[in-house]
């Protein structure tokens, strides 16, 4: 019998359907390997499994009884562990404290005293298990990430788990951390205890796993024995389909002038290493990479929200000043990833936040008094030509609009100043097909008028779609280059999840 | 020019049948929730005590308003940016004894010259300019909370406030301020007091410089989301400093009319009224939480703290007995404002 079985899990999130009815099973003792690009419905569907959000449809078994938890700790009760990609343990606390956060055992009935002894001596039974020569009162802060993970593991033993999500596990380890993770693995398994596997890295995936899972858009692509699959079968499978009639026709050919946007040789040590880029008039580069690799810092970094170590960056030829305001001045745009924390002011009217970048062209010099008038017109302006659906744009808060049209207004906040370069990361992030197509367009339109644009997506077929040329990060490097003609998806992606040198077998 | 406040929810609130759940809302969000609750205070306490209708106490009660509104104008910048400053009684001290050390007659730096108002004026002001400048660069620059910045320069600025005054008197307070000083407190203009009409003055100021200026669209930017501020090209920094000079300023404004009315500069003057211009901006519905906030609200907050005191003291209620109530008010307006940005939240 299935250890866990889940039947048609569906799941949208405002009206976007990420999750099409995925099935998946697992017997006690298995590693189940889950693959897929970023946005294919991975992180849903174990946070369905580990109770973090409720499917809108399907069915879960856990050791043949219904199973449908409503709370991470209802997982954890059933016997569900998540160790997740961004550990989750106190780091102020020590190793045991951690272990026994939600429900210290007490030492007296009704009196709030905690055994010590007893939590002390259960903690070096749990390191034992995991194989952590470290004494249970050694705070967490002063582990290093793989001797963290560890100690997650013990506390997903401490509550009886029978069935542990590992989430990119290896990303923040060393390579001899990684062999101990792998060994230990190796020892649950023997203990019947099932297991999720989820990363990049493939020939982990291979190593490791019995059956490997392969998702798209929401949907299963691939199921097979982890013996019948390569690594260029999941990435085709990864990758799927032709291009469909998703992006809108571009006409505009990048001019040969001097590049508008140069970087030289730009380093910040653990983040990027020795990147040099040039984007002309008219141009638009796609910079594809995994999570991690790179490529949002490298946006960052050159709008000034992060430091660099060595290199310059130069716009018009001229070199480009380290704070966002005066980046901003010298002709640069920055739609950021994320859009509530860094791209909206939630409670602010749309026309506030359309006017925020260019608020000042719109004031008497010395005075700073508004032209409420010319102020409105121009907002307004914006708001049709983004073909923003909205009801009042003076009353209504941008809270209040879908995505895609947040993400229209955050893009005619920057357009609103006519930049001459425009950096976008992950532009259509959470938003539907048909806002997706519009964002295409303004981009296409941008670019016509001349602006020299950087676009990074983890969708590659969103960067072979929009892009002249494609740069692939990795590690904080570039790892290959594209150009239109030679615009492969499965090329693009083996670029980006080049094996890292740890992992040598 | 679009008021950035409130309005999502109380037009989601319009649209709603107006039943008593939408009715308390509506009431709850209105633009005008706290002069409402003013005229209603005093519709309700005229009949336990009718003095309160009569023109001396009535314009008793703009008289206590006016300096405490300077202030609390302040306050509200800082509490729209979601900071706060609790060094405003010590800059109104500070500012009391710096201005009154140059002007008095009694030895005082000018004493008797004909430059010693405009220069003693200009003393006040640039105390709480700079105390402001002190907060606003050590609360960016250094990245400490306001709060913390803030409870500490009260803490110095009162000191060296009583300390300078031991080098000028052996008093406690520096007596024998010129006649054309206490004149611009206690003067009228066909029964409007000069101090009205300039507090009314930098009340309009302060309600421009919120709607219609980018220095406006930039505190408030900042208030609801600092990272998007910054990442839209906002000078935060510059706006901070910039709102804590206004503090300061105010508070520099409200010590020259108080120094006036005591007619001597006091080292512990306006001690007791830190918690009266926090809790007016709060009652008139700013938002302790950033982002939300009006100069119009601030009035009629005043108002209705200035109201509860005169009649609670018309009813000859003790000291403790107008704490304790004040207390009560202000935490209702606390309690409010979190109800609102939870409801707020929760759309």
């Amino acid at each position: 019998m299935a250890l866990l079985e889940a039947k048609g899990l569906t799941k949208s999130f405002y009206g976007v359907t990420v999750l099409h009815g995925v099935d998946l099973a697992i017997e006690p003792g298995e590693v189940l390997g889950l693959v897929g690009e970023n946005g294919s419905g991975k992180s849903t569907s174990m946070n369905i499994l580990g109770g973090v959000l409720q499917p809108d449809g399907g069915s879960m078994t856990l050791g043949g009884v219904p199973y449908a938890p409503r709370d991470p700790r209802d997982a954890s009760r059933a016997g569900i562990s998540f160790i997740h990609q961004e550990l989750n343990l106190f780091p102020n606390l020590t190793v045991e404290e951690n272990l026994y956060l939600d429900g210290f055992p007490f030492r007296f009935p009704f009196l709030p005293f905690i055994d010590r002894r007893r939590i002390r001596q259960r903690t070096k039974a749990l390191l034992a298990e995991v194989d952590l020569p470290a004494s249970p009162a050694t705070p967490v802060s002063s582990l290093s990430p793989g001797e963290r993970q560890m100690v997650e593991i013990a506390k997903a033993l401490s509550g009886q788990a029978r069935l542990i999500i590992f989430d990119e596990p290896t990303t923040s380890l060393t390579s001899r951390e990684i062999e101990r993770l792998f060994a230990l693995i190796s020892k649950l398994r023997a203990r019947r205890i099932g297991m999720i596997y989820i990363s990049h890295i493939l020939h982990d995936v291979l190593r490791l796993c019995d059956h490997v899972l392969v998702l798209r858009d929401g949907a299963l692509v691939g199921s097979d024995r982890a013996a019948n699959m390569t690594p260029e079968r999941m990435v085709t499978l990864m990758v799927g389909r032709t291009m469909e009639q998703m992006f809108p026709p571009r006409f505009e050919k990048p001019s040969a002038t001097p590049p508008v946007l140069e970087l030289r040789s730009v380093s910040q040590p653990g983040v990027v290493k020795n990147i040099s880029l040039v984007v002309h008039r008219s141009e638009v580069v796609g910079v594809a990479g995994l999570l991690g690799s790179g490529r949002t810092e490298l946006a960052r970094i050159i709008f000034g929200l992060a430091p660099r170590q060595t290199g310059t960056i130069l716009v018009e030829g001229r070199e480009l000043a380290r704070s966002p305001r005066e980046v901003m001045q010298a002709g640069v745009a920055f739609l950021t990833e994320d859009r509530r924390l860094e791209g909206t002011l939630g409670s602010a009217s749309i026309a506030h936040n359309l006017a925020l970048p260019a608020v000042e062209s719109y004031a008497g010099t010395g005075t700073g008094v508004l032209d409420s008038a010319r102020l409105h017109a121009a907002v307004s302006g914006m708001a049709r030509s983004v073909q923003l659906k909205a009801s009042d744009i003076e009353r209504q808060p941008i809270n209040a609009l879908s995505g895609g049209n947040q993400q229209k207004v955050v893009l005619g906040k920057w357009l609103m100043r006519s930049p001459k370069v425009l950096i976008l990361d992950e532009p259509t992030r959470g938003i539907d097909v048909g806002a997706k197509y519009e964002i295409y367009r303004i981009i296409n339109d941008l670019a016509a008028q001349g602006a020299a644009i950087l676009v990074i997506s983890s969708e590659i077929e969103e960067l072979i779609g929009l892009s002249d040329r494609i740069l692939v990060m990795c590690h904080g490097e570039f790892s290959a280059e594209f150009n239109k003609a030679t615009f492969d998806p499965e090329e693009i992606l083996r670029a980006a999840m080049k094996k890292p040198v740890h992992s040598s077998p | 020019m679009p008021t950035l406040q409130q309005k999502p929810v109380s037009a989601r609130v319009r649209n709603a049948p107006p039943g008593g759940m939408a009715l308390l809302k509506r009431t709850l969000f209105s633009e005008y929730f706290t002069l409402v609750l003013c005229v209603t205070y005093f519709v309700v306490m005229l009949p336990f005590s009718p003095a309160l209708g009569t023109p001396t106490v009535i314009k008793n009660i703009f008289s206590e308003m006016i300096p405490l509104l300077a202030v609390a104008i302040g306050q509200t910048f800082i509490l729209i940016l979601g900071e706060i400053d609790l060094s405003v009684t010590s800059t109104i001290a500070l500012a009391s004894v710096f201005g009154a050390s140059i002007m008095t007659s009694n030895g005082g730096y000018l004493a008797n010259q004909p430059a010693a108002v405009p220069v003693g004026l200009m003393a006040f002001l640039l105390v709480g300019l700079g105390v402001g400048f002190l907060n606003g660069a050590s609360i960016t620059y250094l990245g400490m909370p306001s709060f913390l910045v803030t409870l500490t320069t009260r803490m110095l600025f009162s000191g060296i406030a009583i300390w300078y005054t031991t080098f000028h008197t052996r008093l406690s307070s520096i007596s024998g301020l010129p006649q054309s000083f206490l004149w611009i407190g206690q003067g009228e203009w066909n029964g409007i007091p000069y101090s009205m009409a300039g507090v009314a003055l930098l009340a309009v100021v302060a309600h421009l410089a919120m709607t219609r200026t980018v220095f406006g669209r930039w505190l408030y930017a900042i208030g609801i989301n600092r990272q998007t501020a910054r990442v839209s090209g906002v000078p935060v920094e510059r706006v901070v400093i910039l709102a804590f000079m206004i503090s300061g300023f105010c508070a520099a404004l409200c010590s020259i009319l108080y120094t006036g009315r005591l007619q001597t500069g006091t080292p512990i003057l306006g001690e007791r009224i830190l918690l009266d211009v926090i809790g007016a901006v709060v009652i008139g519905g700013t938002s302790l939480f950033g982002g939300k906030g009006k100069v119009s609200w601030t009035v009629f907050g005043v108002l209705f703290l200035v109201l509860v005191d005169t009649t609670l003291r018309l009813l000859g209620s003790s000291l403790f007995t107008i704490f304790m109530v004040k207390g009560v008010v202000i935490l209702m307006a606390s309690v409010m404002d979190a109800l609102r940005n939870r409801l707020f939240a929760e759309r």
